[in-house]
Formats: structure tokens, C-alpha cells, sequence
């Protein structure tokens, strides 16, 4: 490793915290004594400025990634790269989105905030080893519990961020715990190294533990993704956050970790990609059949993704507040995502399908949140009875709120529609068997009773009459922003290759 | 040509939700010149297409990287349920030229889900076919929801239900037929001639024929239908009978039996007397005709009558499948055509001209009103109309039904003797509708009577009366002179049986 290598691969990140910094003096210093809305407009747009540069400095990395000794740290190109470009369009999103909420007047340090637990994302989403990997999530979790207590007047806000920092703290003390073992086992940080020696390892009896860590390192990554039985945070945090946080926490911090959550399985499954193989066949005769990291990882992930299928699809029937609503939603989609995790191909094929859905996933989120916080503003409320009438209220808003929902529910031609296709045809892809067919079964029919749910918002929008007609006005800049976002949802359900082009060029 | 009708009326949907406000008069007559702009194409297209075999619209590579195609392509059968979306479309919006609330948003909706209907008849790829059989669901929902009458809230929640979990089973179907093919490709053709393993063909038959057969009202699934209709504004069930019921009917025939035609073969044992696929699916048209015909019967609200006989008719079509021989199987469509028509033109009658002006369907409050005097335009209309439903000859339901009973002898007689039940019962109960609403004879009690004579209800308008005849010259132009639809039928059902079933 030189340092010319390790500023050129981690250019993206030093570009945003380079903007952070700038965001700040620029607000705190230049911009002290100017309008709240002038502040919020300039630290917002520098912090975009930011991340167009970080998205253009991504593609500069090459393909090689940043190797110390042999051992692979950051991975460039491929899915890193895809994710990375997500994670900071995603992000300018959502900076767009706190243009027209006014909930603090710090507006530069919840914009530097933004930027550096981004800057964790990115670092996520490239990160082959495991120092590197705990590292980034500390620092996206370190600014996201931040984030959520952000919206200083609000009590809700505050209880959110402290149940999200004891939550996230235990997990990532699970997190550590695991990768200590994965250490012990292989003697080694780097993922593909780890995966390859506690192979070997499990070959002569170590099984046992590396189950035991596999499982922390589930639960560790698990919070970060709200699978069940680790998703207990979520419902409070969406509820609690501000509302471009809570849209930052469903959407940047899903991308990164599922792309970490892709490289973990992609390297599982290469485990033997450069090894020796005559070592294994010559030192222990036939292969056993449970030896390494396949069988136990890709069960605890089915188990997972099983488990939030279920819960977050049924407890979202029960929910009455939108934002708990989108929150039990996310986990539900946690787990199809999973599922596509769980049956990973040996091509690019998985990986390709589960970023599609990740992205449109936040996408699409990014635009529903938008969508309750113009409400919210407007009657002080998430519930669904803010939401009635809102196609006499604001017909733009509605229809916006009926493509993104209809797209969450996974109807055609949206896009939410081609990432589960996509998917689940991945899944298949891998195994024609009769459990990789029931589990996609069960995940369709969960979607089935997800249109439920999403039809009850949906019902309050168009359906039910209006307890109030005076109409919900959107900060223009909000609804550009949500036009675009319902724009491309459509659009790229209507031309689905677009977006799968575009991430298979990474590869 | 043909595809027209689909880019037309989605074209008209995005135009309707750009009116302004309290144009109500220029969102209906858009919406008619839309809906007769993608009759004339439906017209012309059919004309075009006689004597031809499948010809191809359209064919596009969609998504490459996974071979799926955007194909348009007709047969003889869909240029039939193409013209009979067509008449379906001009006459509901004709029957909803009284809608005040909402009219843009309405007519949005209505064209959407014309549209979706258009897309799945015309559609020769099974994604495709998919993704327009899935926008036409969220548009039923609002229609019924927003427009509709008893318990509409209700009813159209269970339809959505019902029709996404029908098509979550055909999306299981597609994956596993697509995963399991291998070809990369999900045109019908590709997927009919992938050779997938027959025990394969086994499950999926059931599991996508059932999911289409849910919104083609097989029982014992059919219970979202009668409490759908009823909610359903007059134009929506006039669709939901009249087109939305024979997009599950064709999917049925044109992918789970063309798709999947090993489905059909016997099982090698036999269990209650039941030794194939085909056995159980025809057990329970038979049941579905019957059931539906005595519950019918029974019924004390006049739109429930027609809503079950809907169920009772789409068994017909369902049976007609099943027999697997080319007579039953034209019945089947033309049955589609006829009972699309005369549905329609029921809904209408009960839901346009008679709830809407007199506020009840309850045969007990129609039976003091004395609607044959007063509405006698309604009562011969219903005549004609009840007259096709029982199939009586001059009508179309004759032809169809006849041709389904005829193929069901060939393959069972037991089916053609159970189903001759439900047509004796399907004689009483439409007589007993007659009868009740607008024949009674029971005298009004002196407390019913109005003292200052009966109010007037309205006279029939001009948009009725162009619905009733469109639709009631249809069914019996037919009926009169069935080849008109059955030479487009035959050679298109030749080809399915040569090339798919059996």
C-alpha cells in the first residue's frame, strides 16, 4: 500500500469530509448573521456540490482496489462502486429534502453530519476487511444516532436516538465479539482470508465457533439492516427521527450495509478463488460437506430473512402511524432482499439484483418520507388520518404518494415491481429446488398482504372524504424533488434495463 | 393498428387527470371519444385480421439481459375479446354520463383500467401479459371504492385482495416456469415449447389456472365477485363482468393450458372419481354453474341476482375449457363475447336506469313501484336482456352455451347433465328478477301510495339508450349470425389445440 493509492481509492470520502468542513466554516463562519433560509439553502447545496464531486472522484478508483500486503482492504468498481454512486445520490436526495423543513436551526452541522456518516457509507460499501468494516459502520452509526436526536424540540426525537444508541451500541459489542472469533479462527482480518482459513479450520473441527460467530456477526450486521429479531429500533426511530433523517437512515444506511452484506456472501461464496486447492483435497481426502462458512451463513441469513418476511409484513397490517408503517414495511423488505442474499449466485447475477432493489428501494423510501413530512408539517401528524383527503388538498402529493406506494407494494409497472422480479428471478436462478421455490413463494405471498397495508394509506389519500380541505402547501423544493423521484420510479419501470445497465457496467 | 387501443387509452387516462377541475362535461365526452376511438381500431382491427392467423404488432426486445419481449401479437380469440372490450368500454361510459363527483378522476381510472384490459388480450409475451393484468387491479379498487354503492369499501378491498393474491400465484407460476425453462426467454411460445418437465407442469397447471380462475369467478373463489359488483358503480361492474372476469377466463386458456397443457394429462390414479386436473377443474365449473344459479335465486337484492348469475355464466366458460375439444372450446370464447355483452348490458339496467333513479335494489321495494309503467323502457329492455341470459335462441348466450354443452357431452356427459340444471335454474331466477321488479302484481298498501300520484323518475336519456342498444344489438347479431365471431374463433382454437393443449 502507498499513500498515493490509498487517497486516490478513498478520494470519495475525503471529498465529502473536505465538504463537511467546508459546510461548516461556511455556516458558522461566512453566513452567521444571514437568514435561516438562506443558511439552509447554501449549506444544503454545498453539501450536493459534494457529493457530485464524490460521485465523479468514484469512478477515478479504478478497478483494483486498495490491497495492503496481498490482502484486499477497500474493493473498487464492481459493487462498491455501484453502491458507492447510490449512497451519494441517495444522499443529495435527502439534503434536498431538509431544504423545506426548518426543524433546527443547526443547519450546517446537520448537513456535516449528513456528509460524514455518508463518508461511513462509502467506506462500507467497499470495505473487504474486517477493521475496515467496523470502522465505517461506527461511523455511520455515530452519526446517524446523531441525526436522530436532531430536532431538539422534540422529546420523541430524543427518546428515538437513545433507544438507537443502546440499541446499536449492544450490537455493535455482538459485532465485535463475532469478528474477534472470526480472528481467533483465522489469524487473519482480511474477509477473503477469513473465509478461506475457517474453512480449513472447520475442516478439523472448529465448526462450532465459527458458528457462534457467524451468528454475532448476524446480529451485529442484522441491526443495521432491521432484520428480525434485531429490528426492534426501527419503528421507534422512523417514528422519532426528523423526517430527512429517518429518510437517511431507510435509504444511505440500507445501501451500505446490504452492499457490505453482498461482499460477505460473495466472498463465501469464492471461498476458493486463489487457493490452494491440492491442499485441501491432499491434507483431509473427500470435502465435507459442512465444512466452512457457506452452510452456516447462508442459514442464518434464510433464517433472517424468513423471520422479517413474516413480522414485518404482519406487524405493518397493525400499524397506525405512517411512519411505523414505512419502518415494519422496510423490514419486510429487508427480508426479500435477504432471501436474495441467502440463495447468492456465483455470477454477478445476485449481486446485481439485490443492489437494484436496494437502490429503488431507497429510492422510492426517500420520496414516501418526503411525502409525510410535507403532511406532517402541514397537520402536525403522521397518522393515517393526516393523510385524509389529500388528493383535494394537494392532488400533485397525492399522486406522488400513489406511485410510491403502489411501487413499494410491488405493482407493475413500477419499479418496485422489476427489483422484486429481478430478484426473486435471481433467487430461482441459483436453485430450482423445492425450498428455494416455497421461500419465494411465501416472500410473494407476503407481498400480496403488503398491498394491504399500503392500499390503507392509499385509501385515506383518494378514498375516504377530507375531515379539512384547506390546501397542503410543499416547499417547491420538496415537490421537484418528489415529481422526480415519482418520475423515475415509473420511468424506470417502464424501461427497467436502464438502471440494470447502468449497475452492470461496475462489474 | 391494434395496439392503438392500449397507448390510446392510457394516453386518455393521463389527459383526464390533467383536466381541470368541474370540466365534467368535456372529461366524459373525452373520455367516449376515447373509448369510441378504441372500438373503431377494435373494429377495424378485427375486420383486418379475418382468415389471418396470429399475426404480430408489435415485438420488442424489453429487457434483454433477462429475454423478455415487448409482444403484441392477436389471434382470432383476442381480436374478439379486443372488439368486446371495445363495446364494453363505449357502453359503461355511456352508462356513466351521470357521474358528478369526481368525474375527471373517474374517467382517469376507468381508461386505466381499459387500458390494462386491452394490454393483457393483446399481450403474447407471459411477462407482459403480467404486468397489464396487474394494472388493471388498482384501478378496480378506486373505481369501487370511491364511486361505489353498498359496503363499497368493503368490496373493493376484497376484490384487490383477491385478484393480487390470483395474480401472486401466476407471478409463483412465471418464475418457476421461467427458472425452470432455461431458454431465457418469456414469450408464450418460448415458454410453451421450453419442454418443462411434466411433473412440473403438474403444479404449476393448477397453481397459475387457479390464480387466473380466481378472477374469472370459479368457485369456490368467486365470493369477492357478487359483493364486487354490487359495491361497483354501474360502469365498473359493467367491466368487472363484462371484461375484467374474461381476463382471468383467457389467462386460464392462454397460458395455464397453453403453457402448461401437461397439466392436463390423467394423474395415472383416480381419487373420488376424479382422474386428472381437468376432472377437478370441470367438477368445479359444473358446481360453480349450479351453486351460482340457486344462490341466485335466493337473492333479495337485484344486483346480487346478476352477480351471481355472472357466476353461474362464467362456469359455462370455464367448463368450455375443460372439455378440450374444439366445439367447447369456441363456446368458451364466443360464451366470453356473449356473456361480456349481456352482463353489461344487466348491470346496466339494474345499476343505470333502475338504482339510480328509484334508490333501492330491494325486490321488496321495487315490487310496490310498479317500474313497468313507469319505466317501460328499463322493464323491455330487461326482457331482451334476461331473455339472452336464460340462452334463448336468437341470442348469443344460446350459441355459446350450446356449443359448451355440446363439447362437455363429448367429454362427460355427466357435466352437460349437471350444467343442464343450472340452466333450469338459470331460467327461474332471471324470471323471478323480471317478475319482482318490474312485473309485480301486488297492489300497493294504502301507506305506500303516494298522494300526489308517483313521482316522475326521469326520463331515459340519450346516453342510456345508446348503451342499451349497443349492447343489445350486439347479443343478438350473434346470436343471429354466430360465424361472425366463430370464424375468427375456430382457426385460433385449432392452433391452441394443435400447438398447446393436449
Amino acid at each position: 500500500m502507498n499513500y498515493a493509492e490509498l487517497f486516490r481509492v478513498t478520494l470519495p470520502e475525503t471529498v465529502l469530509e473536505v465538504a463537511a468542513l467546508l459546510v461548516l466554516v461556511v455556516d458558522l463562519g461566512a453566513l452567521r448573521k444571514a437568514a435561516l433560509s438562506t443558511r439552509t439553502a447554501a449549506a444544503a447545496w454545498l453539501g450536493i456540490l459534494g457529493c457530485a464531486v464524490g460521485a465523479w472522484t468514484v469512478s477515478l478508483a479504478g478497478a483494483n482496489g486498495l490491497r495492503m500486503g496481498g490482502d484486499l482492504l477497500l474493493a473498487t468498481g464492481g459493487t462498491a462502486g455501484a453502491a458507492q454512486v447510490g449512497i451519494l445520490v441517495l444522499t443529495a436526495l435527502t439534503l434536498l429534502l431538509f431544504v423545506g423543513t426548518g426543524f433546527t436551526r443547526n443547519v450546517g452541522e446537520y448537513v456535516a453530519v449528513v456528509l460524514m456518516a455518508a463518508a461511513g457509507g462509502l467506506i462500507i460499501a467497499a470495505a473487504q476487511d474486517l477493521l475496515v468494516i467496523f470502522i465505517g459502520l461506527e461511523l455511520l452509526s455515530l452519526g446517524l444516532y446523531v441525526l436522530t436526536a436532531f430536532a431538539k424540540k422534540s422529546g420523541k426525537s430524543a427518546e428515538a436516538s437513545m433507544k438507537y444508541y443502546l440499541f446499536g451500541g449492544m450490537s455493535a459489542a455482538f459485532l465485535l465479539f463475532g469478528f474477534s472469533y472470526l480472528y481467533g479462527i483465522s489469524g487473519s482480518t482480511s474477509l477473503h482470508t477469513v473465509v478461506q482459513e475457517s474453512f480449513f479450520l472447520s475442516v478439523s473441527g472448529a465448526a462450532p465457533l465459527l458458528w457462534i460467530a457467524l451468528v454475532m456477526v448476524a446480529a451485529g450486521l442484522g441491526f443495521k439492516i432491521a432484520a428480525v429479531p434485531f429490528h426492534l429500533w426501527a419503528p421507534d426511530t422512523y417514528e422519532g427521527a426528523p423526517a430527512p433523517a429517518a429518510a437517511f437512515i431507510a435509504s444511505v444506511s440500507k445501501v451500505a450495509s446490504f452492499a457490505l452484506l453482498i461482499s460477505i456472501s460473495a466472498a463465501v461464496l469464492h471461498v476458493f478463488d486463489g487457493a490452494h486447492i491440492v491442499r485441501v483435497i491432499g491434507s483431509t481426502g473427500p470435502l465435507p460437506r459442512y465444512a466452512g462458512m457457506q452452510v452456516p451463513w447462508l442459514l442464518t441469513l434464510t433464517v433472517l430473512s424468513v423471520a422479517s418476511m413474516l413480522l414485518g409484513n404482519l406487524a405493518a397490517l397493525a400499524q397506525s402511524s405512517v411512519r411505523r408503517l414505512l419502518a415494519y414495511s422496510a423490514v419486510a423488505h429487508a427480508g426479500y432482499i435477504l432471501l436474495g442474499l441467502a440463495f447468492f449466485s456465483s455470477t454477478n447475477a445476485s449481486a446485481q439484483a439485490v443492489l437494484y432493489y436496494i437502490l429503488t428501494y431507497g429510492l422510492t423510501t426517500i420520496g414516501a418520507f418526503g411525502v409525510v413530512s410535507v403532511v406532517e408539517r402541514a397537520t402536525g401528524s403522521d397518522r393515517m388520518e393526516a393523510f385524509l383527503g389529500l388528493q383535494k388538498r394537494n392532488p400533485l402529493l397525492a399522486a406522488v404518494t400513489l406511485f410510491l406506494f403502489l411501487s413499494l407494494a410491488g405493482i407493475p409497472p413500477l419499479v418496485g415491481f422489476w427489483a422484486k422480479f429481478n430478484l426473486f428471478a435471481a433467487v430461482l436462478g441459483v436453485s430450482h429446488s423445492g425450498v428455494a421455490l416455497g421461500l419465494v413463494a411465501l416472500a410473494i405471498a407476503m407481498s400480496a398482504v403488503s398491498l394491504y397495508y399500503y392500499l390503507q394509506v392509499l385509501k385515506r389519500v383518494y378514498v375516504m372524504p377530507a375531515a379539512e380541505e384547506t390546501p397542503i402547501a410543499a416547499h417547491p423544493v420538496t415537490m421537484t424533488v418528489l415529481l422526480l423521484i415519482a418520475a423515475a420510479v415509473i420511468a424506470l419501470g417502464c424501461f427497467p434495463s436502464l438502471l440494470q445497465n447502468w449497475i452492470a457496467s461496475f462489474y | 393498428m391494434l395496439a392503438w387501443t392500449i397507448y390510446l387509452s392510457f394516453a386518455g387516462a393521463l389527459l383526464e387527470t390533467l383536466l381541470p377541475k368541474g370540466r365534467n362535461s368535456a372529461a366524459r365526452w373525452l373520455a367516449l371519444a376515447i373509448a369510441v376511438a378504441g372500438l373503431a381500431i377494435a373494429i377495424m382491427g378485427f375486420a383486418a385480421g379475418m382468415g389471418q392467423g396470429t399475426t404480430v404488432i408489435t415485438d420488442a426486445a424489453w429487457v434483454p439481459s433477462m429475454g423478455i419481449h415487448y409482444r403484441l401479437a392477436a389471434d382470432g380469440i383476442s381480436r374478439v375479446l379486443v372488439l368486446l372490450t371495445g363495446l364494453a368500454s363505449v357502453a359503461g361510459i355511456l352508462f356513466s354520463w351521470n357521474v358528478e363527483l369526481r368525474t375527471n378522476q373517474f374517467f382517469a381510472f376507468y381508461l386505466a383500467l381499459i387500458g390494462g384490459v386491452y394490454g393483457v388480450f393483446l399481450s403474447f409475451d407471459l411477462f407482459l401479459l403480467f404486468v397489464f393484468y396487474e394494472i388493471a387491479i388498482v384501478p378496480k379498487y378506486f373505481l369501487i371504492a370511491i364511486w361505489g354503492s353498498t359496503r363499497r369499501e368493503y368490496g373493493a378491498m376484497k376484490l384487490a385482495l383477491y385478484s393480487f393474491v390470483g395474480s401472486a400465484m401466476v407471478l409463483i407460476g412465471l418464475l418457476a416456469a421461467y427458472a425452470a425453462s432455461g431458454s431465457h426467454s418469456t414469450t408464450l411460445a418460448d415458454l410453451g415449447h421450453a419442454g418443462l418437465p411434466v411433473h412440473m407442469q403438474m403444479w404449476l397447471f393448477p397453481l397459475v389456472f387457479i390464480g387466473f380462475g380466481i378472477l374469472a369467478g370459479m368457485w369456490p373463489f368467486h365470493t369477492w365477485a357478487p359483493t364486487g359488483h354490487v359495491a361497483a358503480p354501474t360502469a365498473a361492474s359493467m367491466l368487472l363482468a363484462g371484461v375484467v372476469m374474461k381476463l382471468g377466463a383467457y389467462g386460464c386458456l392462454r397460458v395455464a393450458m397453453g403453457v402448461f397443457p401437461h397439466g392436463l394429462d390423467p394423474w395415472g390414479f383416480s381419487f373420488l372419481g376424479l382422474g386428472s386436473w381437468r376432472d377437478v377443474f370441470a367438477v368445479l365449473a359444473v358446481i360453480g354453474i349450479v351453486y351460482g344459479a340457486l344462490v341466485a335465486l335466493a337473492q333479495s337484492d337485484f344486483k346480487f341476482v346478476i352477480g351471481y348469475s355472472s357466476v353461474s355464466h362464467m362456469g359455462f366458460v370455464l367448463l368450455g375449457l375443460m372439455t378440450l375439444n374444439q366445439i367447447g372450446l369456441d363456446g368458451a370464447v364466443l360464451q366470453m363475447f356473449s356473456h361480456g355483452v349481456i352482463a353489461g348490458l344487466l348491470f346496466a339496467i339494474v345499476g343505470r336506469l333502475v338504482y339510480d333513479r328509484t334508490h333501492t335494489r330491494q325486490f321488496a321495494e321495487l315490487e310496490t313501484m310498479h317500474l313497468a309503467r313507469r319505466l317501460p323502457f328499463a322493464a323491455w329492455a330487461f326482457v331482451v336482456a334476461g331473455i339472452a341470459s336464460m340462452g334463448l335462441p336468437g341470442f348469443s348466450g344460446f350459441v355459446a352455451e350450446l356449443q359448451v354443452l355440446v363439447g362437455s357431452w363429448r367429454a362427460n356427459p355427466w357435466w352437460t347433465a349437471a350444467a343442464g340444471i343450472g340452466i333450469i335454474v338459470g331460467v327461474a331466477y332471471t324470471w323471478r328478477a323480471l317478475q319482482k321488479a318490474f312485473f309485480s302484481d301486488r297492489l300497493p298498501t294504502p301507506d305506500e301510495h303516494p298522494k300526489t300520484g308517483w313521482p316522475d323518475l326521469g326520463a331515459i336519456t340519450w346516453p342510456e339508450l345508446a348503451g342499451v342498444a349497443l349492447l343489445g344489438i350486439s347479443t343478438i347479431v350473434v346470436g343471429l349470425y354466430p360465424r361472425i365471431l366463430l370464424d375468427s374463433i375456430e382457426p385460433a382454437v385449432k392452433a391452441l389445440l394443435a400447438g398447446g393443449v393436449q
